[in-house]
């Protein structure tokens, strides 16, 4: 059972970039019909999204956030001895998009760095792979990145997933801190479902061609879209979340012995307002202990806990805060865990 | 339950005024569509803690069927 225990390892700060080029959901597209974008709108509580101009990567955001982060904590950069780069939407195919931001960060051969591929569980997954790197001491910092473009991925013709997804980066410093004690993950996997959220074409098992580019209808409801884009189908993911993510929670909360009324913050993946806000139901979480960015930056894929937390809890006081944060999304991949904030850095958002 | 659950029907897919049987088919509905498909899983969570699968809800096709499954679900429980 993929149940965690880290002690003295916790995050010193927290920077997020989005870009400026912000998008209305209700003039995004005249693909449909007012009144049904009105509707999609109202049920997913995502009026707006950022999306980068052409030229922009995610390892841009990310690369904006670290500097951000790295000079207002006054970081020695010679002390970063991981970076780990969570995306997928990275640069190339190869190299691993952590090299590139390695080389431009300024930081040194000495540092260990790669990628992680997974989607909306990632912030979580990447973190608990830095504590644990972090736990074995033989790392003083590491640099945890996370970005996405997923704005790229989905089809403007799917209202499926036409006004969903955003953009943005962020960075994170984890390092040892006394004060953070205990922290509690749980990781999960159901490859049986990665139909549920899948992008069929681009890699080695269906590789790119003129077909794959080929726009054409997908359903009964007159959605277009190519192989290269993503597609979702909501109600089995819906149906996935309802099964798994409260169980996960009160299993993980029992294995740190804790109480659902304990942690000052829960953080989910930002997916939709209609599901979040259900899932904050069920679950008999304050709505004011759970807070939510969909309505300004939709969802950001393994993006949205962290942007969550920085645009939406900087001016908290992070002297000591419990946290729980739950992602879950695209494998199907999910994870969840408790961490504590102590003398955390949540820096202004910054916009390219 | 077929009355109570009828009442949260027509609450769920708001068609309060309109007359609901346990033969209907209900995805013939003008009010059916994706969202309240999502609507009608997260009452029937709420209500009945259960959750129906994708694909054998895809295959419910009357209200009665439905209310069938709900209670198959509950006493498997």
């Amino acid at each position: 059972m993929a149940l965690l225990t880290f002690d003295q390892i916790g995050i010193a700060g927290l920077a997020a970039c989005v870009p400026s080029n912000t998008i209305d959901n209700l003039t995004y597209t005249d693909n449909f019909e007012a009144a049904a974008v009105a509707e999609i709108v109202e049920k997913t509580g995502i009026r707006e999204r950022r999306f980068a101009l052409p030229g922009i990567c995610a390892s841009d955001l990310c690369f904006a956030a670290a500097e951000k982060l790295l000079k207002e904590l006054d970081t020695d950069r010679s002390t970063i001895d991981l970076l780990i780069f969570i995306s997928q939407t990275p640069d190339y195919r190869m190299p691993a998009t952590a090299l590139l931001l390695q080389h431009r960060l300024g930081l040194g051969k000495h540092t260990a760095a790669f990628d992680i591929n997974l989607g909306c569980s990632a912030f979580v997954y990447g973190l608990s792979v830095a504590y644990a790197m972090m736990q074995t001491g033989g790392f003083r910092n590491v640099l945890l990145l996370d970005g996405e473009t997923r704005s790229r991925v989905y089809s403007p013709k799917d209202r499926k997933t036409a006004f969903l997804f955003g953009d943005g980066g962020v960075a994170a410093l984890i390092t040892r801190r006394e004060k953070a004690g205990k922290s509690f993950f749980s990781l999960h996997s159901d490859g049986s479902k990665s139909d549920y959220i899948k992008m069929d074409a681009g890699g080695y098992r269906m590789p790119s061609s003129p077909a794959t580019l080929e726009e054409r209808v997908v359903d009964e409801y007159g959605n277009i879209r190519t192989d290269e884009h993503g597609y979702m189908n909501g109600t089995d993911v819906f149906n996935f979340v309802l099964s798994e993510i409260p169980k996960d929670i009160r299993q993980l909360l029992e294995y740190g012995g804790l109480q659902i009324s304990d942690p000052d913050y829960f953080v989910f993946h930002q997916a939709n307002s209609f599901m979040n806000d259900y899932l904050i139901k069920k679950m008999k979480v304050p709505v004011e202990k759970a807070p939510s960015c969909l309505a300004q930056f939709g969802n950001t894929s393994s993006v949205s806990i962290p942007l969550t937390i920085v645009s939406r809890l900087q001016q908290t006081n992070y002297a000591d805060k419990q946290l729980l944060l739950s992602g879950f999304g695209v494998g199907m991949s999910w994870a969840s865990c408790i961490i504590r904030l102590s003398d955390c850095l949540i820096t202004e958002l910054v916009e390219i | 339950m077929t009355e109570r659950f009828i009442q949260l029907f027509k609450e769920t897919l708001e068609m309060e005024d309109k007359d609901v049987q346990p033969s209907d088919a209900f995805r013939e509905y003008e009010e059916w569509d994706s969202l309240g498909q999502l609507s009608l899983i997260a009452m029937i969570d709420e209500e009945y803690d259960v959750v129906i699968e994708g694909k054998p809800f895809m295959e419910i096709k009357t209200i009665g069927e439905l209310i069938k499954t709900i209670e198959q679900l509950k006493s498997a429980l």
